[in-house]
């Protein structure tokens, strides 16, 4: 299982640059001493990238003995696909799972990025991908060369999760926002906790009068465009931009990663900022409550974001299944903030050789025990109309 | 183990004049070939990468929507693309001029301290550390920086911008922001290249001529007196190249600076506040979600700094060559 995290890529750039240094040393004592260093650090480094992998791979080992069962296995080989790292830990599961009752297949599934993951699968060199967002048009059309026998691509809607706004205010244990509100914060209108605006959605909390620190993604990310498709959707005037996964508002401060966003919030008194559920689970900060206009504002949880899934409205034709969240939805307990990812794969002309373990493992994956391990890494499961009409969807690919 | 700091410099090696017929043994024709092959190879590398960045940067640069120079923003992806570099140079050339500025003078001292000051039995494990230094990766500096010195340098912050704020340059927009800003960057940079400006200029005192320090000395000066008027006029374009090594390291460290900076588009004197972005930063954080032409437009990007790195090089060289009379460091 690989895990292509930006910390674990930066190793040999660090070692690159160490070279020149050893040249300028004339004793081996020396010498020996600064390799002795580097391996050192080096060690650390490894370990640091592997206990990244190590909490999900522990939960993993946990679920896979419960869930091995019903596993179907078809097909084997290898089957490369790549795609967004929102859904790589979901990936790392199912893969593990699926890989322990199927011992013929093996699956590499690389987090490179929505982006780049729809582009290696365009040039063939995978047999599905993963991504945040659903196909554009013109990606739709360039598929055509990949999927042989005039099929095409389509977007089959497999994990979702509640993107967290997280904050950091000590003796406010409990905070609740509206999108216009979230809006004005992002956008540097509303500059200090005890805001007017804040003080109406929170009368019994005592709110300071510390500057509001908003924090962004400085990478381009799929967790920002849905982030800003629902401000820009449910607040309408208070956001005026255009939205895509670059961060477009005005002031704040941006860090790199989710993770990184996460860290930021945690250690910055009066910081507000978004993640994915998990991050801030696994970090334990607090999260905002969303004032949707239901009769209770809603908490950020994976089963709230299946409701707001449930209410979503597949926009896809034929045999595509995406989906459009409905940013404004009133339905009690369903938290709006959501993103829904992709597996990307062919419905028609699938390479031979994988579409067989492809149809398998997407089986396993959105079948009852594929759905079931998700909530415990802070992914939201399907609700069951969707993931009845994915499953069809997986069944009938050729 | 440093017995030879304060040894005479070895005498130029004498230039051997063989007598009538030169003898040309295998041995001698493989190396020069295999020298020779190495430099070509060099040129090769050089050329491969200025061609690669140049055909994927000019395919880039003729569809910005925007002024590449000029513009602030950075959305290489979006439709229309619309992407410059004005913020990215600025940032870059400014959190390493800071770095410089910390830097040098530290390391300097630092290597005099070694060369110089420092008891036998110290300055080898002196050494030691300052290696140990350039031993750690950097992503480790950036994690360092972004956990540890950015809540530690809020303080240092508001004192700049109470006392110093007047100057504008230490002005803070929004005093008590977290100190993820370029100057920050270039703190942690400093940090970084100190071992690489330590160790080269340490090398260059060692190799100031006996004799001239010994000169001064029976004239009557203090060891400061030796040192400024023998070691660093003798030392200057060695410790100019030392900088060069470093300022190149700075113009282009990449994870340390994209875990530590709070990049946005915004171009700011403001040296304290949390905006702006560096040429490698941007590419580490980009690159990730881009397609094809996010890619080649942030291969632009790259090509810009290439150019700088270029230029810098140069002017070190040509300060080298104008002062090669005072020196025999780098002759």
């Amino acid at each position: 299982m690989q895990n292509n995290s930006n910390l674990c890529f930066a190793v040999p750039a660090g070692f690159r640059k160490e070279t020149p240094k050893v040249k300028l040393q004339r004793k081996n004592g020396v010498r020996a001493l600064t390799v002795g260093a580097v391996a050192i650090s080096g060690a650390l480094l490894l370990t640091a990238c592997g206990s990244d992998n190590n909490t999900a791979s522990s939960n993993a080992s946990s679920s896979s003995s419960s869930s091995a069962g019903s596993i179907k296995c078809d097909g084997n080989g290898q089957l490369l696909a790549s795609g967004s790292t929102a859904q790589q830990n979901a990936m790392a599961l199912w893969v593990k799972n699926y890989q322990a009752a199927c011992s013929g297949t093996s699956i590499n599934y690389k987090g490179v990025g929505s982006g780049a993951g729809i582009q290696e699968f365009l040039q063939g060199s995978t047999a599905f991908a993963g991504s945040d967002s659903p196909l554009k048009p013109e990606e739709v059309t360039a598929s055509k060369k990949i999927c042989s026998g005039g099929g095409q691509a389509i977007d089959l809607p497999m994990v979702g999760g509640p993107i967290a706004v997280e904050y950091n205010l000590p003796g406010v244990d409990s905070l609740v926002l509206d999108a216009p509100t979230l809006a004005q914060i992002f956008n540097g209108k509303i500059t200090k906790w005890n805001d007017a605006a804040i003080k109406k959605l929170n009368p019994s909390a005592t709110l300071p009068s510390t500057t509001i620190q908003a924090f962004h993604r400085s990478d381009e990310s799929g967790t920002t465009d849905n982030f800003t498709k629902y401000l820009i959707a449910a607040a309408g005037k208070d956001f005026p931009y255009t939205g895509g996964k670059a961060w477009q508002a005005k002031g704040g401060q941006s860090a790199q990663g989710s993770a990184a966003v996460t860290a930021q919030i945690k250690q910055t008194q009066g910081a507000i900022g978004y993640a994915e559920l998990s991050f801030a689970t696994a970090s334990s900060v607090p999260t905002v409550k969303i004032d949707t206009g239901a009769s209770s504002p809603v908490d950020a949880s994976t089963d709230s974001a299946t409701k707001a899934i449930a209410a979503a409205k597949v926009v896809g034709t034929g045999n595509d299944l995406s989906l459009k969240i409905d940013y404004n939805t009133k339905v009690d307990g369903a938290y709006p903030i959501t993103l829904v990812t992709y597996e990307i794969a062919c419905d028609k002309g699938n390479k031979s050789a994988t579409l067989a373990a492809t149809k398998s493992f997407l089986t396993y994956a959105a079948s009852d025990a594929g759905q079931g391990v998700l909530a415990a890494q802070g992914y939201a499961p399907l609700p069951a109309e969707v993931v009845t009409k994915v499953r069809s969807t997986i069944s009938s690919l050729s | 183990m440093d017995i030879t700091a304060n040894t005479p410099a070895p005498p130029p090696p004498a230039t051997r004049t063989t007598g009538g017929g030169t003898v040309t043994r295998p041995g001698d024709r493989i190396f020069s070939g295999l020298s020779r092959g190495s430099g070509i190879l060099l040129l090769v590398i050089m050329g491969a990468i200025a061609a690669f960045l140049t055909i994927r940067a000019v395919n880039a640069i003729s569809k910005d929507q925007g002024n590449f120079f000029t513009t602030f923003e950075w959305n290489a992806t979006a439709n229309p693309p619309v992407f410059g570099i004005a913020v990215l140079a600025y940032g870059t050339i400014v959190s390493s001029i800071i770095a410089m500025i910390i830097a040098v003078p530290i390391a300097v001292g630092i290597a005099l301290f070694i060369s110089h000051y420092a008891p036998r039995r110290l300055a080898s494990p002196f050494a030691y550390v300052i290696d140990l230094l350039a031993a750690v990766p950097s992503i480790v500096y950036g994690l360092w920086g972004a956990l540890f010195l950015v809540p530690h340098l809020q303080g240092l912050n508001l004192w700049l911008d109470h006392y110093l704020g007047w100057t504008v340059i230490f002005d803070q927009s929004n005093p008590g922001t977290a100190a993820r800003s370029l100057f920050t960057v270039g703190i942690l940079l400093a940090i970084m290249i100190l071992p690489i400006i330590t160790n080269v200029s340490r090398e260059v005192f060692r190799q100031v001529p006996r004799a001239n320090e010994e000169a001064a000395l029976a004239l009557g000066a203090t060891r400061w007196e030796v040192i400024r008027l023998s070691v660093l006029p003798f030392a200057r374009s060695g410790i100019i190249s030392a900088s060069m090594l470093g300022l190149g390291r700075a113009l282009g460290e990449t994870m340390a600076v994209a875990t530590v900076l709070s990049a946005s588009p915004v171009l700011s004197a403001r040296i304290l506040d949390p905006v702006g972005g560096t040429f490698a930063q941007n590419i580490a954080a980009k690159f990730n979600e881009a397609n094809d032409f996010g890619r080649d437009a942030l291969i632009a990007s790259g090509l810009v700094l290439f150019v700088i790195t270029l230029l810098v090089n140069g002017a070190a060289r040509l300060i080298i060559a104008r002062r090669k009379e005072y020196s025999g460091a780098n002759a």
